[in-house]
Protein backbone atom coordinates (compact mmCIF):
# COMPACT_ATOMS: atom_id res chain seq x y z
CA UNK A 1 0.00 0.00 0.00
CA UNK A 2 1.50 2.91 -0.98
CA UNK A 3 0.56 6.34 -0.25
CA UNK A 4 1.10 9.29 -2.66
CA UNK A 5 2.86 11.98 -1.86
CA UNK A 6 1.13 14.60 -3.07
CA UNK A 7 3.54 17.61 -4.74
CA UNK A 8 2.79 20.25 -2.18
CA UNK A 9 4.13 17.70 0.67
CA UNK A 10 7.55 17.69 -1.09
CA UNK A 11 9.88 20.02 0.10
CA UNK A 12 10.98 22.48 -2.46
CA UNK A 13 14.47 21.88 -2.57
CA UNK A 14 15.74 25.75 -1.56
CA UNK A 15 14.23 25.14 1.56
CA UNK A 16 15.98 21.54 2.12
CA UNK A 17 19.08 22.84 1.21
CA UNK A 18 18.51 25.31 3.38
CA UNK A 19 17.43 23.58 6.41
CA UNK A 20 20.59 21.43 5.52
CA UNK A 21 22.66 24.47 5.60
CA UNK A 22 21.14 25.08 8.72
CA UNK A 23 21.66 22.02 10.71
CA UNK A 24 25.41 21.95 9.23
CA UNK A 25 25.68 25.40 10.61
CA UNK A 26 24.36 24.22 13.67
CA UNK A 27 26.56 21.44 14.31
CA UNK A 28 29.66 23.35 13.46
CA UNK A 29 28.99 25.80 16.18
CA UNK A 30 27.85 23.48 18.37
CA UNK A 31 30.71 21.35 18.64
CA UNK A 32 32.94 24.41 18.26
CA UNK A 33 31.24 25.21 21.45
CA UNK A 34 31.85 22.06 22.95
CA UNK A 35 35.07 21.63 21.63
CA UNK A 36 36.45 24.82 23.32
CA UNK A 37 34.56 25.03 26.65
CA UNK A 38 36.35 21.73 27.07
CA UNK A 39 39.50 22.55 26.06
CA UNK A 40 39.08 25.58 28.90
CA UNK A 41 37.73 23.33 31.35
CA UNK A 42 41.26 21.79 31.39
CA UNK A 43 43.09 24.51 30.75
CA UNK A 44 41.48 27.55 33.25
CA UNK A 45 43.13 30.87 32.24
CA UNK A 46 45.55 32.06 35.28
CA UNK A 47 43.87 34.23 37.84
CA UNK A 48 45.62 37.44 37.87
CA UNK A 49 45.99 38.40 41.94
CA UNK A 50 48.77 41.31 42.15
CA UNK A 51 47.74 41.80 45.99
CA UNK A 52 47.71 39.43 48.37
CA UNK A 53 47.78 40.75 52.05
CA UNK A 54 49.09 44.38 50.76
CA UNK A 55 50.92 44.79 54.23
CA UNK A 56 54.39 45.88 53.87
CA UNK A 57 57.23 45.06 56.16
CA UNK A 58 59.78 47.70 56.72
CA UNK A 59 63.20 47.08 55.87
CA UNK A 60 64.98 47.93 58.08
CA UNK A 61 68.74 46.38 56.52
CA UNK A 62 70.02 47.23 53.36
CA UNK A 63 69.44 43.78 51.17
CA UNK A 64 72.57 41.26 51.38
CA UNK A 65 73.53 38.89 48.23
CA UNK A 66 71.51 40.12 45.71
CA UNK A 67 72.35 38.17 42.70
CA UNK A 68 73.90 41.59 40.69
CA UNK A 69 72.92 41.49 37.14
CA UNK A 70 69.73 39.71 36.98
CA UNK A 71 66.14 40.90 37.25
CA UNK A 72 63.27 39.91 39.47
CA UNK A 73 60.52 37.54 38.60
CA UNK A 74 57.16 39.67 38.28
CA UNK A 75 55.08 39.38 41.13
CA UNK A 76 52.81 37.49 39.01
CA UNK A 77 55.07 35.13 37.41
CA UNK A 78 56.07 34.34 41.29
CA UNK A 79 52.17 33.79 42.50
CA UNK A 80 51.04 31.84 39.85
CA UNK A 81 53.35 29.44 39.23
CA UNK A 82 53.89 27.70 42.41
CA UNK A 83 54.56 23.73 43.59
CA UNK A 84 52.47 23.27 46.77
CA UNK A 85 51.20 19.74 46.19
CA UNK A 86 48.86 20.42 49.37
CA UNK A 87 46.34 22.39 47.24
CA UNK A 88 47.25 20.77 43.69
CA UNK A 89 49.76 19.33 41.73
CA UNK A 90 49.05 22.02 38.67
CA UNK A 91 51.32 24.69 39.72
CA UNK A 92 49.03 27.23 37.53
CA UNK A 93 46.24 26.17 40.03
CA UNK A 94 47.74 26.43 43.57
CA UNK A 95 46.57 30.05 43.41
CA UNK A 96 43.02 29.57 43.03
CA UNK A 97 43.52 26.52 45.72
CA UNK A 98 45.52 28.33 48.28
CA UNK A 99 43.13 31.77 48.05
CA UNK A 100 40.75 30.48 51.53
CA UNK A 101 43.68 29.22 53.45
CA UNK A 102 43.70 30.43 56.87
CA UNK A 103 47.45 31.94 58.22
CA UNK A 104 46.02 33.67 60.99
CA UNK A 105 46.56 32.36 64.16
CA UNK A 106 49.72 30.71 63.26
CA UNK A 107 52.18 29.15 65.76
CA UNK A 108 56.14 27.27 65.21
CA UNK A 109 56.64 25.16 67.65
CA UNK A 110 60.17 25.14 67.65
CA UNK A 111 61.54 21.90 70.24
CA UNK A 112 63.67 19.02 70.09
CA UNK A 113 67.44 19.31 71.27
CA UNK A 114 67.56 22.77 72.58
CA UNK A 115 67.70 24.51 75.59
CA UNK A 116 64.63 26.47 75.57
CA UNK A 117 62.27 25.08 73.54
CA UNK A 118 59.31 27.43 72.37
CA UNK A 119 55.76 28.18 70.49
CA UNK A 120 56.63 31.16 68.21
CA UNK A 121 53.47 33.10 67.23
CA UNK A 122 53.53 34.40 63.87
CA UNK A 123 53.68 38.60 65.06
CA UNK A 124 56.78 36.79 67.07
CA UNK A 125 58.26 35.94 64.24
CA UNK A 126 57.59 39.30 62.39
CA UNK A 127 59.42 40.87 64.88
CA UNK A 128 62.74 39.66 63.96
CA UNK A 129 64.73 42.11 62.46
CA UNK A 130 62.98 41.63 58.56
CA UNK A 131 65.26 42.10 55.52
CA UNK A 132 65.47 41.95 51.96
CA UNK A 133 66.96 39.13 50.08
CA UNK A 134 66.73 38.52 46.09
CA UNK A 135 67.72 34.81 45.53
CA UNK A 136 67.79 33.00 42.50
CA UNK A 137 65.55 30.37 42.84
CA UNK A 138 66.07 26.60 40.93
CA UNK A 139 63.13 24.20 40.86
CA UNK A 140 64.48 20.48 40.78
CA UNK A 141 62.10 20.59 37.88
CA UNK A 142 64.59 22.63 35.59
CA UNK A 143 62.61 26.06 35.78
CA UNK A 144 64.13 28.69 37.71
CA UNK A 145 63.05 32.26 39.01
CA UNK A 146 64.43 34.88 40.79
CA UNK A 147 62.61 35.93 43.73
CA UNK A 148 62.87 39.20 46.16
CA UNK A 149 62.06 37.90 49.42
CA UNK A 150 61.67 39.12 52.92
CA UNK A 151 62.47 37.40 56.00
CA UNK A 152 65.68 36.78 58.72
CA UNK A 153 68.29 34.21 59.20
CA UNK A 154 67.06 31.19 60.70
CA UNK A 155 70.09 31.26 62.53
CA UNK A 156 68.28 34.35 64.39
CA UNK A 157 65.28 31.71 65.73
CA UNK A 158 67.60 28.99 66.48
CA UNK A 159 69.51 31.32 68.39
CA UNK A 160 66.77 32.10 70.67
CA UNK A 161 66.25 28.27 71.49
CA UNK A 162 69.54 27.70 72.40
CA UNK A 163 70.60 24.65 70.31
CA UNK A 164 71.96 21.52 72.72
CA UNK A 165 75.41 20.52 71.39
CA UNK A 166 74.56 17.36 69.87
CA UNK A 167 72.17 18.90 67.63
CA UNK A 168 72.99 17.95 64.57
CA UNK A 169 70.42 18.36 62.12
CA UNK A 170 67.42 20.87 61.76
CA UNK A 171 63.81 19.02 60.74
CA UNK A 172 61.05 20.84 59.64
CA UNK A 173 57.23 20.19 59.13
CA UNK A 174 54.62 21.95 57.24
CA UNK A 175 51.59 22.52 58.24
CA UNK A 176 48.61 20.35 57.29
CA UNK A 177 44.60 20.44 57.61
CA UNK A 178 43.10 18.21 54.60
CA UNK A 179 40.02 20.28 55.16
CA UNK A 180 41.85 23.65 53.92
CA UNK A 181 44.04 21.52 52.25
CA UNK A 182 42.34 19.36 49.50
CA UNK A 183 44.93 18.54 46.96
CA UNK A 184 44.51 15.89 44.32
CA UNK A 185 43.40 12.38 45.79
CA UNK A 186 46.64 10.95 43.60
CA UNK A 187 48.77 13.72 44.66
CA UNK A 188 51.61 10.73 45.12
CA UNK A 189 53.56 12.10 48.35
CA UNK A 190 52.26 11.85 52.11
CA UNK A 191 51.58 14.71 53.76
CA UNK A 192 52.37 16.47 56.04
CA UNK A 193 55.57 17.39 54.17
CA UNK A 194 58.70 17.05 55.95
CA UNK A 195 62.33 18.43 55.37
CA UNK A 196 65.45 18.81 57.03
CA UNK A 197 68.56 20.69 56.74
CA UNK A 198 72.32 19.74 58.08
CA UNK A 199 73.19 22.22 61.53
CA UNK A 200 75.59 24.03 59.39
CA UNK A 201 73.58 24.22 56.22
CA UNK A 202 70.67 25.80 58.96
CA UNK A 203 72.83 27.91 60.63
CA UNK A 204 74.73 29.55 57.52
CA UNK A 205 73.76 33.37 56.58
CA UNK A 206 72.20 32.67 53.14
CA UNK A 207 69.49 30.41 55.12
CA UNK A 208 66.56 32.75 55.55
CA UNK A 209 62.54 32.03 57.24
CA UNK A 210 60.57 34.10 54.19
CA UNK A 211 58.37 35.84 54.96
CA UNK A 212 57.18 37.71 52.51
CA UNK A 213 57.69 38.49 48.68
CA UNK A 214 58.21 42.11 46.99
CA UNK A 215 57.79 43.26 50.45
CA UNK A 216 54.45 42.06 51.11
CA UNK A 217 53.62 39.11 53.32
CA UNK A 218 53.73 35.87 52.16
CA UNK A 219 51.29 34.93 49.53
CA UNK A 220 49.31 31.85 50.23
CA UNK A 221 50.57 30.06 47.33
CA UNK A 222 54.02 30.82 47.97
CA UNK A 223 54.24 29.27 52.09
CA UNK A 224 52.11 32.12 53.92
CA UNK A 225 53.06 32.54 56.53
CA UNK A 226 56.57 31.77 57.26
CA UNK A 227 58.65 29.50 54.72
CA UNK A 228 62.20 28.33 54.29
CA UNK A 229 64.66 29.64 51.94
CA UNK A 230 67.49 27.89 51.02
CA UNK A 231 68.73 29.39 47.35
CA UNK A 232 71.55 26.48 46.68
CA UNK A 233 69.07 23.93 47.22
CA UNK A 234 66.70 22.66 44.87
CA UNK A 235 63.21 24.48 45.24
CA UNK A 236 61.53 21.81 47.26
CA UNK A 237 64.10 21.70 50.23
CA UNK A 238 62.58 25.30 51.44
CA UNK A 239 59.23 23.94 52.69
CA UNK A 240 56.20 25.90 52.91
CA UNK A 241 54.07 27.11 55.49
CA UNK A 242 56.56 25.76 58.65
CA UNK A 243 54.34 24.53 61.69
CA UNK A 244 57.13 22.41 63.47
CA UNK A 245 60.98 22.81 63.79
CA UNK A 246 62.38 20.12 65.75
CA UNK A 247 66.55 20.24 66.45
CA UNK A 248 67.72 16.47 66.45
CA UNK A 249 70.85 14.40 66.48
CA UNK A 250 69.49 11.77 63.05
CA UNK A 251 69.18 12.72 59.92
CA UNK A 252 65.67 14.15 59.37
CA UNK A 253 63.22 12.55 57.13
CA UNK A 254 62.64 14.41 53.57
CA UNK A 255 59.18 14.34 51.63
CA UNK A 256 60.45 13.55 48.47
CA UNK A 257 63.66 11.82 49.25
CA UNK A 258 61.21 9.13 50.98
CA UNK A 259 58.76 9.25 47.68
CA UNK A 260 61.87 8.67 45.41
CA UNK A 261 65.60 8.30 47.27
CA UNK A 262 67.46 7.68 44.24
CA UNK A 263 65.78 11.13 42.12
CA UNK A 264 65.53 13.39 45.37
CA UNK A 265 69.04 13.06 48.02
CA UNK A 266 68.86 14.59 51.17
CA UNK A 267 71.06 17.20 50.11
CA UNK A 268 69.50 18.29 46.70
CA UNK A 269 71.89 21.10 46.02
CA UNK A 270 71.81 22.20 42.58
CA UNK A 271 74.42 20.40 40.56
CA UNK A 272 74.26 20.48 36.77
CA UNK A 273 76.83 17.75 37.23
CA UNK A 274 74.06 15.19 38.53
CA UNK A 275 71.84 13.81 36.27
CA UNK A 276 68.15 13.63 36.97
CA UNK A 277 66.34 11.13 34.80
CA UNK A 278 63.61 13.55 34.00
CA UNK A 279 65.13 17.05 33.70
CA UNK A 280 68.07 18.04 32.76
CA UNK A 281 70.05 19.46 35.29
CA UNK A 282 73.04 21.41 33.33
CA UNK A 283 70.81 24.02 31.84
CA UNK A 284 67.42 25.70 33.37
CA UNK A 285 64.26 28.04 32.08
CA UNK A 286 64.29 31.15 33.34
CA UNK A 287 60.54 31.76 33.73
CA UNK A 288 60.26 34.44 31.33
CA UNK A 289 62.72 33.33 29.17
CA UNK A 290 61.92 30.63 26.27
CA UNK A 291 65.94 29.70 26.05
CA UNK A 292 67.64 28.11 28.25
CA UNK A 293 70.74 29.31 30.67
CA UNK A 294 73.17 27.03 31.97
CA UNK A 295 72.77 26.11 35.92
CA UNK A 296 75.31 27.00 38.08
CA UNK A 297 76.96 24.97 41.05
CA UNK A 298 75.42 25.25 44.13
CA UNK A 299 72.83 27.81 42.17
CA UNK A 300 75.71 30.54 41.53
CA UNK A 301 76.40 30.60 45.27
CA UNK A 302 79.59 28.34 45.54
CA UNK A 303 81.67 30.77 47.14
CA UNK A 304 79.35 30.91 49.94
CA UNK A 305 78.83 27.84 50.56
CA UNK A 306 81.12 25.23 48.71
CA UNK A 307 83.15 25.03 52.11
CA UNK A 308 80.32 23.10 53.59
CA UNK A 309 80.51 20.17 51.41
CA UNK A 310 84.32 20.14 51.50
CA UNK A 311 86.04 16.49 50.61
CA UNK A 312 82.23 15.48 50.12
CA UNK A 313 81.44 12.99 46.81
CA UNK A 314 78.76 15.73 45.79
CA UNK A 315 77.88 12.62 43.36
CA UNK A 316 77.06 10.67 46.27
CA UNK A 317 75.49 12.90 48.60
CA UNK A 318 73.69 14.69 45.69
CA UNK B 1 29.33 11.94 -0.37
CA UNK B 2 28.25 15.23 0.64
CA UNK B 3 28.38 14.68 4.27
CA UNK B 4 31.06 13.24 4.52
CA UNK B 5 32.68 16.29 3.24
CA UNK B 6 30.61 18.21 5.45
CA UNK B 7 31.69 16.14 8.83
CA UNK B 8 35.49 16.09 7.30
CA UNK B 9 35.45 19.92 7.55
CA UNK B 10 33.93 19.58 11.22
CA UNK B 11 36.51 17.24 12.31
CA UNK B 12 38.99 19.39 11.25
CA UNK B 13 37.33 22.13 12.72
CA UNK B 14 37.41 20.90 16.26
CA UNK B 15 40.60 19.13 15.54
CA UNK B 16 42.54 22.52 15.42
CA UNK B 17 40.47 24.73 17.83
CA UNK B 18 42.77 23.68 20.29
CA UNK B 19 45.71 24.35 18.54
CA UNK B 20 43.92 28.12 17.47
CA UNK B 21 43.39 28.52 21.37
CA UNK B 22 47.77 27.57 21.87
CA UNK B 23 47.88 30.26 19.14
CA UNK B 24 46.29 32.82 20.57
CA UNK B 25 46.94 32.84 24.17
CA UNK B 26 50.41 32.37 23.16
CA UNK B 27 50.32 35.71 20.75
CA UNK B 28 48.38 37.10 23.73
CA UNK B 29 51.34 36.00 26.55
CA UNK B 30 48.12 33.72 28.49
CA UNK B 31 49.93 30.12 28.58
CA UNK B 32 51.07 30.86 32.14
CA UNK B 33 54.60 31.29 33.61
CA UNK B 34 55.93 28.76 31.51
CA UNK B 35 54.54 28.98 28.31
CA UNK B 36 57.01 26.55 27.01
CA UNK B 37 56.24 24.11 29.62
CA UNK B 38 52.77 24.49 28.60
CA UNK B 39 52.12 24.16 25.38
CA UNK B 40 54.95 20.93 25.74
CA UNK B 41 52.47 19.34 27.91
CA UNK B 42 49.06 20.00 25.73
CA UNK B 43 50.20 19.38 22.14
CA UNK B 44 51.67 16.01 23.73
CA UNK B 45 48.30 15.19 25.85
CA UNK B 46 46.50 16.25 22.23
CA UNK B 47 48.83 13.66 20.94
CA UNK B 48 47.11 11.29 22.64
CA UNK B 49 43.56 12.02 22.78
CA UNK B 50 43.74 11.95 18.74
CA UNK B 51 45.53 7.95 18.60
CA UNK B 52 42.97 7.22 21.46
CA UNK B 53 40.31 8.40 19.24
CA UNK B 54 41.55 6.71 16.39
CA UNK B 55 41.77 3.42 18.19
CA UNK B 56 37.89 3.72 19.37
CA UNK B 57 36.89 3.76 15.74
CA UNK B 58 36.93 0.09 15.69
CA UNK B 59 35.42 -0.78 18.88
CA UNK B 60 32.20 1.55 17.49
CA UNK B 61 31.84 0.01 14.22
CA UNK B 62 31.72 -3.59 15.43
CA UNK B 63 29.56 -2.49 18.38
CA UNK B 64 27.50 -0.72 16.75
CA UNK B 65 27.99 -0.96 13.12
CA UNK B 66 28.75 2.80 12.79
CA UNK B 67 30.82 1.63 10.13
CA UNK B 68 30.70 5.07 8.50
CA UNK B 69 33.38 6.36 10.88
CA UNK B 70 35.94 4.28 9.06
CA UNK B 71 35.99 7.11 6.82
CA UNK B 72 37.24 9.59 9.05
CA UNK B 73 40.03 7.23 10.62
CA UNK B 74 42.56 8.21 8.90
CA UNK B 75 42.61 12.10 9.47
CA UNK B 76 42.24 11.38 13.25
CA UNK B 77 45.30 9.01 12.89
CA UNK B 78 47.13 12.00 11.16
CA UNK B 79 45.62 14.81 13.38
CA UNK B 80 47.06 12.84 16.16
CA UNK B 81 50.58 12.88 14.38
CA UNK B 82 50.37 16.65 13.41
CA UNK B 83 50.53 17.45 17.24
CA UNK B 84 53.51 14.30 17.72
CA UNK B 85 55.00 16.58 15.10
CA UNK B 86 54.13 20.50 16.70
CA UNK B 87 55.00 18.66 20.36
CA UNK B 88 58.62 17.70 18.83
CA UNK B 89 59.35 20.27 16.93
CA UNK B 90 57.97 22.24 20.17
CA UNK B 91 60.56 20.49 21.99
CA UNK B 92 63.84 20.20 19.65
CA UNK B 93 63.17 24.21 19.17
CA UNK B 94 63.02 25.46 23.08
CA UNK B 95 63.76 22.83 24.67
CA UNK B 96 67.51 21.83 23.19
CA UNK B 97 68.06 25.04 20.43
CA UNK B 98 67.88 22.51 17.17
CA UNK B 99 71.05 21.08 19.11
CA UNK B 100 71.39 17.58 17.45
CA UNK B 101 74.23 16.21 20.02
CA UNK B 102 71.76 17.87 22.67
CA UNK B 103 68.86 15.72 22.04
CA UNK B 104 70.70 12.59 21.18
CA UNK B 105 72.12 12.80 24.87
CA UNK B 106 68.85 13.55 26.48
CA UNK B 107 67.42 10.63 24.17
CA UNK B 108 70.14 8.50 26.18
CA UNK B 109 69.88 10.07 29.89
CA UNK B 110 66.56 10.32 29.62
CA UNK B 111 64.36 7.25 29.55
CA UNK B 112 61.34 9.34 29.13
CA UNK B 113 62.43 10.86 25.92
CA UNK B 114 63.74 7.89 24.61
CA UNK B 115 60.41 6.18 25.34
CA UNK B 116 58.37 9.03 23.20
CA UNK B 117 61.13 9.53 20.59
CA UNK B 118 60.74 5.76 19.60
CA UNK B 119 56.74 6.21 19.45
CA UNK B 120 57.07 9.09 17.44
CA UNK B 121 59.45 7.29 14.65
CA UNK B 122 57.01 4.93 14.40
CA UNK B 123 54.12 7.09 13.88
CA UNK B 124 56.57 8.34 11.23
CA UNK B 125 56.05 5.03 8.46
CA UNK B 126 52.11 5.30 9.46
CA UNK B 127 51.91 8.25 8.69
CA UNK B 128 53.41 8.40 5.05
CA UNK B 129 51.78 4.78 4.66
CA UNK B 130 48.24 6.29 5.05
CA UNK B 131 47.60 6.86 1.38
CA UNK B 132 45.54 5.31 -0.73
CA UNK B 133 48.28 5.11 -2.74
CA UNK B 134 50.16 3.37 -0.26
CA UNK B 135 47.80 1.18 1.08
CA UNK B 136 47.50 -0.11 -2.65
CA UNK B 137 51.03 -0.61 -2.87
CA UNK B 138 51.43 -2.61 0.34
CA UNK B 139 48.44 -4.45 -0.29
CA UNK B 140 45.51 -4.31 2.47
CA UNK B 141 47.09 -7.03 4.75
CA UNK B 142 50.60 -6.19 4.85
CA UNK B 143 48.68 -2.66 5.24
CA UNK B 144 46.91 -3.46 8.22
CA UNK B 145 50.13 -5.74 9.62
CA UNK B 146 51.87 -2.04 10.04
CA UNK B 147 49.48 -0.03 11.33
CA UNK B 148 48.91 -2.65 14.38
CA UNK B 149 52.04 -0.65 15.29
CA UNK B 150 49.31 2.11 16.44
CA UNK B 151 48.46 0.05 19.40
CA UNK B 152 52.35 -0.42 20.60
CA UNK B 153 52.91 3.53 20.04
CA UNK B 154 49.69 4.36 22.54
CA UNK B 155 51.23 2.08 24.78
CA UNK B 156 54.46 3.87 24.47
CA UNK B 157 52.52 7.36 24.30
CA UNK B 158 51.01 6.81 28.05
CA UNK B 159 54.29 5.37 29.60
CA UNK B 160 55.92 8.45 28.50
CA UNK B 161 53.37 10.26 29.30
CA UNK B 162 53.81 8.79 33.16
CA UNK B 163 57.22 8.97 33.21
CA UNK B 164 57.35 13.25 32.93
CA UNK B 165 54.80 12.86 36.13
CA UNK B 166 56.13 13.70 39.40
CA UNK B 167 54.09 11.98 41.83
CA UNK B 168 50.46 12.56 40.78
CA UNK B 169 49.76 9.61 38.02
CA UNK B 170 45.86 10.40 37.77
CA UNK B 171 45.92 11.29 34.00
CA UNK B 172 48.67 9.16 32.69
CA UNK B 173 46.55 6.29 34.65
CA UNK B 174 43.46 7.68 33.10
CA UNK B 175 45.07 7.39 29.85
CA UNK B 176 45.99 4.13 30.60
CA UNK B 177 42.55 3.46 31.39
CA UNK B 178 40.97 4.27 28.44
CA UNK B 179 43.95 2.50 26.12
CA UNK B 180 43.28 -0.48 28.21
CA UNK B 181 39.95 -0.63 27.43
CA UNK B 182 40.20 -0.12 23.46
CA UNK B 183 42.96 -2.56 23.25
CA UNK B 184 40.89 -5.06 25.74
CA UNK B 185 37.71 -5.00 23.29
CA UNK B 186 40.50 -6.10 20.62
CA UNK B 187 41.56 -8.80 22.88
CA UNK B 188 38.37 -9.94 23.38
CA UNK B 189 37.05 -9.98 20.67
CA UNK B 190 39.73 -11.54 19.14
CA UNK B 191 40.45 -8.18 16.47
CA UNK B 192 43.84 -8.19 17.12
CA UNK B 193 44.79 -11.16 15.87
CA UNK B 194 42.64 -10.54 12.73
CA UNK B 195 43.61 -8.25 9.89
CA UNK B 196 42.00 -4.88 10.32
CA UNK B 197 40.55 -2.72 7.60
CA UNK B 198 42.01 -0.21 5.34
CA UNK B 199 40.18 2.10 3.39
CA UNK B 200 40.62 3.46 0.16
CA UNK B 201 38.16 6.52 -1.15
CA UNK B 202 35.97 5.37 -4.14
CA UNK B 203 36.77 7.15 -7.14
Amino acid sequence: MSEKIKSSEITPEGVYLNRRNFIRAGLLAGTAAATTVTYRLFNPQAVTETTGEAVDIPSTKPAQYSPPDEKANTFEEITNYNNFYEFATDKSSVASKARKFVTRPWTVEVNGLVQKPRVFDIDDLLRFEQEERTYRFRCVEAWSMVIPWTGFPLKSLLDQVEPLGNAKYVAFETFYDPNQMQSSFSAGIDFPYVEGLRMDEAMHPLTILATGLYGKLMPNQNGAPIRLVVPWKYGFKSIKSIAKITLTDVEPPATWNLSAPDEYGFYSNVNPDVNHPRWSQATERRIGETGRRDTFLFNGYADEVAHLYAGMDLKKYF
Amino acid sequence: MQDVKFHKVLISVNALIPLAFLAYDGYRGALGANPIEFFLRTTGVLTLVFLLITLLITPLRKTFGWNALIKFRRMLGLYSFFYACVHLVTYSIFDKSLDIAAIVGDVWQRPFIAVGMLAFLMLVPLAVTSTNGMVKRLGGKNWARLHKLSYLIAVLGVIHFWMIVKSDVFYPALFGLVLAILLGFRLITGYAGKTGSPVVAKK
